[in-house]
């Protein structure tokens, strides 16, 4: 027979409440697991969809006096004189401390041309990765195989009668159309897309850049972080953050992230009261007995312990339990609630943190029975005497 | 062993203080075996946990193998519990929900030995109160004289220099009544103090020693 024999004794004999107590704390840990998860999981969620989201991030030169718009967006012109930006100031862009959180670095050369007497603007990309971060563009046609092949916005193959299989002529270079862009409603629309190393032959600017696009997710720092991280390793360069949708969509898992946490707070307190009232009632019950196990020579912290040690068990148990509920919830939840497609994450630190904390309510809201308990007068629990 | 010199109890009574103990003055050498009488509310039942470390007097001092009691810390008063006094109580106070092994185990809960010298000495103390057998026994499935047997087993299975037991035989049948106080006339004749609080004559027949108590007055104390 130990302390922990008498505590482990004293749950058996009170299945009932324990059981009632076990059932509190674990609806109360499910309910901040459920929430917890479901915001974890749109947080993952948002880092998945980013590229449909496109761009966030925007580099160009710093002194063109000329500009031009693009995406909605005014930038400095290099349309036509480019020489500040180069490929490899794009190496630099992984060197950031958050280069982690990169995810498309796409560059683009602009130039405008002259096509059966009009004025167009042809954009030389990198299909791969503007492919990657234009997930919305759909294509009449295919996507380029060849450097020679291109891209062109529907405005623009209107205008100049393309279709897929058109050849164009630029300064002596032949590019087929290998497929048109459906009307977005954006630059796009008027553009001519073409390879960015033919684009570089033909307008005699190897290695020139006249702007980047950067798609990048910060979920623990601003992206305005990131732009200054980017700014600093290119100081011939003005970095720009765009609001964009993914912005927003990161503001509103902020919002829920702060609601699951005020949420999470009521939850804990009241986790806590009911934790409180029935330690009180199981003491006030075992009163006599109490008063025995100070007459055979417990000391106070011994008796503290033995409530103590019965909080502990029965928290744990609770934590454990309502970690699993919290999760299967949130595995049926979240698709359904939070319209998200990540998978709910098996965290090994959400689990921990349902353990302890559950362990820390149900000891700080048992220290006050357990305390009074120690304080009882035997001779006045031990009525007989 | 025990010594108490002008031991006062007050307690506040609703509309006047009740002295339940006036300047009592008491020796008991080691190896008595003192039976405390007198009618109810006469305050022997105080004086028995006064004599426990379990009730501070109002005044006086209790003085116990040479130890002041109740200059000891509120801790110290409890390992002084646990280390000197061994309690029988009225209503025997078994857990129901331990065997007889158990109850007398709980004694040994805070001793610091290994857990088999522990069951061993409750099993020895057990036999010594001839319950051989039973140690797995829940307390309903002990008869009134077995569980308290139980009773005295845990209160002496700590080797406590001092056993107090209060109204031990007064929820007993007289048979049965009689087997425990046949049981703590042989561990005193094996050398252990005891302090019986009884109103019953033929208990206190038991003793070697009679203290009457009235209104918290000690008045007689025959030998």
């Amino acid at each position: 027979m130990r302390l922990i024999d008498v505590a482990l004794n004293n749950l058996a004999r009170r299945k009932g409440r324990m059981a009632l107590l076990v059932l509190g704390l674990t609806i109360g840990v499910a309910t901040v697991v459920t929430l917890v998860a479901i915001t974890e999981t749109m947080q993952a969620d948002v880092a998945v969809k980013l590229d449909e989201y496109g761009a966030n991030i925007l580099i160009v030169p710093k002194a063109n006096d000329l500009s031009l718009s693009y995406g909605g967006v005014t930038v400095a012109s290099a349309a036509f004189d480019v020489g500040q930006l180069t490929l490899a100031d794009l190496d630099l862009i992984n060197t950031i401390k958050n280069a982690r959180n990169i995810s498309v670095v796409a560059p683009k050369l602009l130039s405008a041309v002259t096509l059966g007497g009009q004025q167009v603007l042809v954009a030389g990309v990198r299909f791969s990765d503007e492919l990657r971060l234009k997930q919305w563009w759909e294509i009449d046609g295919r996507e380029p195989a060849t450097p020679d092949e291109a891209l062109a916005g529907v405005r623009l193959a209107r205008a100049l009668d393309l279709r897929p299989g058109s050849e164009l002529q630029i300064d002596g270079h032949t590019f087929r159309v290998a497929g048109i862009l459906a009307e977005n409603g954006s630059q796009d629309d008027d553009i001519l897309f073409v390879d960015l190393s033919r684009a570089q032959q033909v307008m005699t600017k190897p290695q020139g850049v006249s702007l980047v696009e950067v798609a990048a997710l910060c979920t623990e720092c601003p992206v305005e972080d990131m732009v200054d991280q980017i700014a600093a390793v290119l100081p011939q360069a003005r970095v720009t953050a765009l609001r964009q949708a993914v912005t927003l969509r990161m503001e509103t898992v902020g919002q829920l992230a702060r609601f699951a946490l005020a949420v999470s707070v009521v939850v804990v307190v009241i986790g806590a009261l009911v934790v409180l009232t029935t330690m009180l009632g199981a003491v006030a019950e075992r009163r006599q007995e109490i008063g025995l196990f100070r007459a055979l020579g417990f000391r106070q912290r011994h008796i503290v312990r033995v409530i103590l040690s019965e909080a502990a068990l029965v928290s744990l148990a609770g934590g454990m339990i309502g970690w699993l509920l919290g999760m299967v919830a949130a595995l049926v939840l979240a698709p359904r609630l939070a319209n998200v497609t990540a998978a709910v994450v098996w965290d090994p630190l959400l689990a921990l943190g349902a353990l302890s904390g559950a362990l820390l309510v149900g000891l700080l809201a048992s220290l006050y029975p357990a305390l009074s308990a120690a304080r009882l007068d035997p001779t006045t629990a031990l009525r007989s005497l | 062993m025990i010594e108490l010199t002008n031991v006062t109890k007050t307690y506040n009574g609703r509309l006047s203080p009740v002295h339940a103990l006036q300047g009592i003055g008491l020796k008991v050498a080691e190896g008595e075996f003192v039976a405390i009488m007198g009618p109810s509310g006469s305050g022997k039942s105080t004086l028995l946990t006064v004599l426990g470390a379990m009730n501070s007097p109002t005044e006086g001092q209790v003085v116990i193998d040479g130890i002041d009691v109740y200059c000891l810390k509120s801790e110290r008063q409890a390992d002084f519990r646990h280390e000197y006094v061994g309690f029988v109580f009225q209503q025997l106070q078994l857990l129901p929900y331990l065997t007889a092994q158990e109850n007398v185990l709980l004694a040994l809960a805070i001793a610091r030995l290994p857990k088999a010298e522990k069951v061993a000495r409750a099993r020895q103390v057990l036999a010594q109160v001839g319950l051989s057998g039973k140690e797995d026994r829940l307390p309903y499935q002990l008869s009134g004289g077995e569980q308290g047997r139980v009773a005295v087993a845990r209160a002496v299975v700590n080797q406590p220099p001092l056993l107090l037991a209060d109204e031990p035989t007064g929820n007993l049948d007289r048979v049965t009544g009689v087997q425990v106080l046949d049981l703590l006339k042989e561990l005193n004749a094996a050398g252990q103090t005891v302090v019986m609080v009884t109103h019953d004559q033929q208990a206190a027949a038991y003793a070697g020693r009679s203290v009457s108590i009235l209104d918290g007055r000690i008045v007689s104390d025959q030998t």
